[in-house]
């Protein structure tokens, strides 16, 4: 479905070159769940914003392949890509109030989508609206459709996010961060309805999130980012039972969770914070954080490997020693 | 713990007049209901629940930010409505949950965490400094930060300038409002790590609230589940987590996405509707979205049950249930 190869963004900032996404491959298939998970400033969102053509106007994206269904978009224009927008791809935003309109009513937003990629009449924009809010768990479809966003709670307005994506049936769904905002009960019935909706209208799906339980539940393929980078790609129950970048394992090392982690025990924390992105990029981008780091590491650019079936990783090492061998090779990176 | 009660709400509850009109009368917004909670020195009590079931408020009236409108709080055994504003502040301290908008952006770091020392007149200012230095220390900031802004610092290292403000009164008591909510993952456990060992090394009473129960269960001794105003269950963090009794508590438990890869979304979910405050359903308030209500839950309030430290407000425990049958 969608098929992507060396995905670069850069932005110019006063002090040079911020290399906010560096060479990205990514594919999702129908059907498909891939999860992209990081923390914040670790290009999760560029890299979505790229595949939607959404990028902010400073920065610049390059690709050695970005097909969606076999047509190219690396030649397309921003006309053919805004044709595509919305009705083969569509995107749901983090924060449902900030991305509704205010002052137009949920159903005036919904049927623009429709009429605007000329799918058909406004009776039938209307009756799919109305369709699809009841779809997606909103009773009272024909009121709804009237109110405005500030009407509804978080839970609904993201209920509304999701059914307006579905408006043209698209094939390509990237959810950034869908719930995020939400409360944890609501949070669990949101992701039951992408994931029923996406079986249903067989769509793939990219999840980008930074909640691993979410990723836990919801992933076929998990993609690590870490600076910009993949650091660790493959299905997701392997990552998670035997995660081979370092990176990976603290992010799973340092969440508690209830049953398995020792209450009041010291939680596995990452040591640092990620670097600065701005400039030429030497060595492993994690190496100043990483336990195990060697000083291979800060020579060259490290490679992602092909590490198996579908599995890749950005690292040197080829299984993580059980205990530290060094302690942070840059130790005196701050905290 | 010492057995010492540091903290007290007898009864307390909070209602606000809300505005419905200019010619219909305000009507009233219950957002705490009769809440009883003792905490011990040294204890961590988590508050749990959703956006708008009444936890901020709860929190804000611990610090005696807001007065409550029933019942009394006691700091240390003495009314909060007693005490001088001052001393109010050197006893609970307060870290909220964003670290971006609760530093002032125009003070350096310096500045923003001896800001309670000046307010307090405690300390000429060689010895402010020397205390802004030992909290900076104390909370893992290194000293090359005291002259920056708050925007040159990740959100970790704001909540760490958060925290070492609350500290810097010596209070007994923080109370921090979704500590980590803001902040990544691999942040979130160096700031519970952080908060662990300042507990311990500073003999504090923590109270956490947060919506994140991975993090109250790792964290907390015990925990307070809130439904629209009212505490539904309480009792030890183990006990409650092991054996949750409210159908509450235990969606809330269910919806707990763990990184289990083995396990799907949990089937188990709660309606779509959180009530209305303003408008609270009739009898227990969770019935229209519990998935074990009676006939019981729409008519009659259900008693509160208490045994020992735990409490439960449930009809499916108060024998209304039996009563019925019988």
């Amino acid at each position: 479905m969608l098929q992507v190869e060396g995905l670069t963004v850069e932005i110019d900032v006063p002090a040079g070159i911020l290399h906010a996404v560096s060479d990205v491959d990514l594919h999702v298939d129908q059907g498909e769940t891939l999860c992209i998970v990081g923390e914040s400033g670790c290009g999760k969102t560029m890299t979505a914003l790229a595949l939607m053509g959404l990028l902010p106007r400073r920065a610049r994206m390059r690709a050695e392949r970005l097909e969606l269904e076999g047509r190219d978009l690396v030649a397309a224009g921003r006309q053919q890509l805004a044709a595509l927008r919305g009705d083969r791809i569509a995107m749901i935003f983090q924060d449902p109030m900030t991305s509704l309109n205010p002052v137009y009513t949920i159903g005036n937003q919904m049927e623009e989508i429709y009429l605007r990629h000329g799918k058909g009449s406004r009776k039938e924009a209307r009756e799919r609206a109305e369709y699809l809010l009841a779809k997606v768990g909103i009773a009272a479809p024909r009121s709804r459709r009237e109110q405005y966003p500030h009407q509804l709670s978080g839970g609904l307005r993201q209920r509304v996010m999701i059914a307006m994506t579905l408006m043209c049936e698209p094939i390509v769904i990237i959810a950034d961060e869908p719930t995020t905002a939400l409360d944890v009960t609501i949070q669990a019935q949101v992701l039951h309805l992408l994931s029923d909706l996406q079986k249903e209208y067989r769509m793939a799906l990219v999840l980008i999130t930074h909640d691993l339980g979410v990723v836990a539940r919801m992933a076929d393929r998990v993609m690590v980012m870490y600076a910009g980078q993949v650091v660790e790609t493959g299905a997701v129950e392997d990552v998670f039972a035997a995660p081979m970048h370092p990176y990976t394992k603290g992010l799973l090392d340092c969440i508690p969770v209830p049953g398995k982690t020792q209450p009041g025990a010291k939680l596995g924390a990452i040591p640092g914070m990620v670097p600065s992105l701005v400039g030429a990029l030497e060595g492993c981008q994690f190496r100043g954080r990483c336990a195990y780091a060697l000083p291979a590491c800060a020579a060259s650019p490290v490679p992602l490997r092909e590490r198996g079936p579908g599995r890749a990783s950005r690292c040197l090492l080829d299984s993580i020693p059980n205990a530290p061998a060094t302690g942070p090779f840059f130790a005196g990176v701050a905290r | 713990m010492s057995g010492e009660t540091i903290l007290e709400c007898r009864g307390v509850g909070r209602v606000f007049a809300v505005r419905s009109g200019m010619f219909t009368a305000n009507r009233r917004l219950r957002a705490v209901d009769d809440v009883d909670l003792a905490l011990e020195r040294g204890e961590v009590l988590a508050i749990v629940g959703e956006s708008g079931c009444g936890k901020t408020t709860l929190a804000r009236m611990m610090l005696g930010l807001l007065p409550p409108t029933s019942g009394t709080i006691l700091v240390m055994g003495r009314p909060i409505v007693e005490i001088d504003r001052a001393e109010i502040a050197r006893a609970v301290q307060p870290v909220f949950q964003d670290p971006y908008s609760s530093l002032n952006p125009r003070k350096t770091l310096a500045s923003i965490i001896a800001l309670p020392l000046d307010v307090h007149g405690i300390g000429t200012g060689a010895e402010r400094r020397r205390r802004v230095e030992e909290l900076m220390e104390l909370v893992g900031l290194p000293s090359r930060l005291l002259y920056v802004y708050p925007s040159q610092l990740s959100g970790g290292q704001r909540q760490r300038v958060a925290i070492a403000r609350a500290l810097a009164m010596k209070p007994r008591i923080v109370i921090c409002d979704e500590p980590t909510s803001a902040l990544d993952v691999s942040v979130q456990a160096q700031i519970l790590n952080l908060l662990q060992d300042l507990r311990r090394e500073l003999d504090l009473t923590l109270v956490i609230v947060s919506h994140n129960l991975a993090v109250v269960e790792h964290m907390a001794d015990r925990v307070a589940v809130m439904y629209l105003g009212r505490i539904i269950e309480a009792g030890a963090t183990a006990s409650v987590f092991a054996r949750p009794r409210h159908p509450y508590t235990q969606t809330l438990l269910e919806a707990v996405l763990t990184p289990d890869t083995s396990r799907g979304l949990p089937e188990f979910v709660l309606g779509p509707g959180f009530p209305n405050p303003l408008d609270p359903p009739p009898g227990c308030t969770f019935h229209p979205r519990c998935p074990r209500a009676m006939p019981a839950c729409s008519s009659a309030r259900p008693a509160t049950l208490r045994e020992g430290g735990s409490l439960v407000e449930c009809h499916l425990y108060d024998g209304a249930a039996a009563m019925k049958a019988g």
